[in-house]
């Protein structure tokens, strides 16, 4: 499993289930909340309401304008009520990246859980001081005419990036564009690719 | 505090490892962790940044090896302690109960009916804005330094950040201020901007060229510029 996963003690294991039944005992946490967890984040797989409002951006200029002036009222569309989020928008001048470096500060309501490279230390330290390098190592090569920004998640806003819409793909329509929108895309560590690239 | 948890700029961490396809959820445990810090945060024995600084505060070598949730295991058994929602004692024995029966489920040694549980907010880690009205000092586009501090206890201001020249990029509203939240110091809500920092101005000639940090920092982190 690589270096992001040692293997769990044991007694990691034993620590939860000691604190799980004494919170069920007290009655903080509820007898289904462990289930209710694992449906809400493994079960309820579908499209990524970040994806989602991404791919409306690119074909609806006016919803294009509303995610990124006024991301609240633009997620509602979506049945999210989600007050705390940025959406940042690359341009031909300008990548965005997002990283928490003091913790692990992720857009959870738009993108689901984060992936366990984001929580690592060697994302969290380089994404602030190499991060041209460090997405060159991840495979993505950024114009050096083009500025980075990084986004250092250091307080409850969250950030999610508004990917450039590819070439090519002119006719594809908001429901073909959502699978092309990948987490990583709007985390900022790649480009959306056309269907054929991929 | 100064810990390991604060890792902007530092090296020796090597290359970022993706993995495809990779679970929701590796173990059941770990989905027990995160439900047990949703009820533990919605059900109010602790804040968002009592428990970032729950995790800030693990053996610094055992939180550079921990798992994700290894370490949010560590942070909430440690603040459920401290808040004496469990007893020292009682997590002890409940622990070797377990290690002496690693396949029983956590709700075997349930015998009586559950007591029903204090009402709980769901947006707890999110409910951090509040309208006071106060004025920012700062407004978009004007030059400020952050303070050159060490504080033991928790903050948001990273130390590749300290005593650095920025500008502000945008005032987010007025936000409760995590250095003291996380200490029982109350909310002391105060205006939280987005500084924009050249990359030249935090790495030196280190520095990759082109490129800018965006940190979002509260208004005591900040002094005017030049």
């Amino acid at each position: 499993m690589g270096k992001n996963h040692p293997n769990v003690d044991p007694y990691v294991v034993s620590r939860v289930r000691a604190l799980e039944s004494l919170l069920l005992e007290k009655g903080i946490l509820a007898p289904d909340a462990v289930d209710r967890v694992i449906q809400r984040y493994e079960a309820d797989t579908g499209p990524m309401v970040g994806a989602r409002a991404v791919a409306r951006a690119w074909t609806d200029p006016q919803y294009r304008r509303l995610l990124l002036d006024d991301p609240r009222t633009a997620l509602a569309r979506f049945d999210l009520d989600y007050q705390m989020l940025m959406v940042v928008e690359n341009t031909d001048a300008l990548h965005n990246l997002v990283v928490c470096t003091l913790c692990s500060c992720y857009p959870w309501p738009v993108l689901g859980l984060p992936p366990t490279w984001y929580k690592m230390p060697a994302y969290r330290s380089r994404a602030v001081s190499e991060p041209r390098a460090l997405l060159g190592e991840m495979g993505l090569a950024i114009d050096p005419r083009r500025e980075i920004r990084v986004w250092d998640s250091s307080a409850e806003m969250r950030y999610m990036v508004l990917p450039q819409r590819p070439a090519g793909i002119e006719g594809l329509g908001e429901a073909e564009l959502v699978p092309l929108i990948t987490r990583d895309a709007l985390i900022g560590v790649a480009e959306v690719r056309p269907p054929a690239a991929r | 505090m100064d810990g390991v948890h604060d890792l902007g700029g530092m090296h020796g961490f090597g290359p970022v490892e993706r993995e495809e396809n990779e679970p929701v959820f590796r173990a059941a445990w770990e989905a027990a962790v995160l439900a047990i810090q949703r009820a533990g945060g919605a059900r109010g024995f602790f804040n968002i940044d009592e428990f970032r600084h729950g995790i800030e505060r693990m053996a610094p070598a055992h939180y550079l090896r921990a798992t994700y949730y290894e370490k949010w295991l560590d942070g909430v058994t440690r603040l459920l302690l401290e808040k004496g929602v469990l007893d020292p004692a009682e997590l002890a024995a409940r622990l070797a109960y377990f290690e002496q029966r690693p396949d029983a489920p956590a709700t075997e040694p349930l015998t009586a009916p559950l007591p029903p549980r204090p009402p709980a907010n769901a947006k707890w880690a999110q409910d951090v804005i509040r309208e006071t009205g106060a004025a920012p000092r700062f407004a978009d586009g004007e030059s400020v330094r952050t303070r050159e501090v060490h504080p033991p206890g928790h903050t948001r201001l990273p130390r590749y950040a300290r005593g650095k020249h920025g500008v502000i990029h945008r005032c987010h509203g007025i936000h409760v201020f995590p250095d003291t939240h996380a200490h029982g110091q109350g909310e002391q809500p105060q205006p939280l901007y987005s500084v924009r920092f050249d990359a030249r101005e935090l790495w030196g000639e280190s520095a990759e060229s082109n490129q800018a940090v965006h940190i979002d920092l509260w208004e005591s982190y900040l002094l005017p510029g030049s």
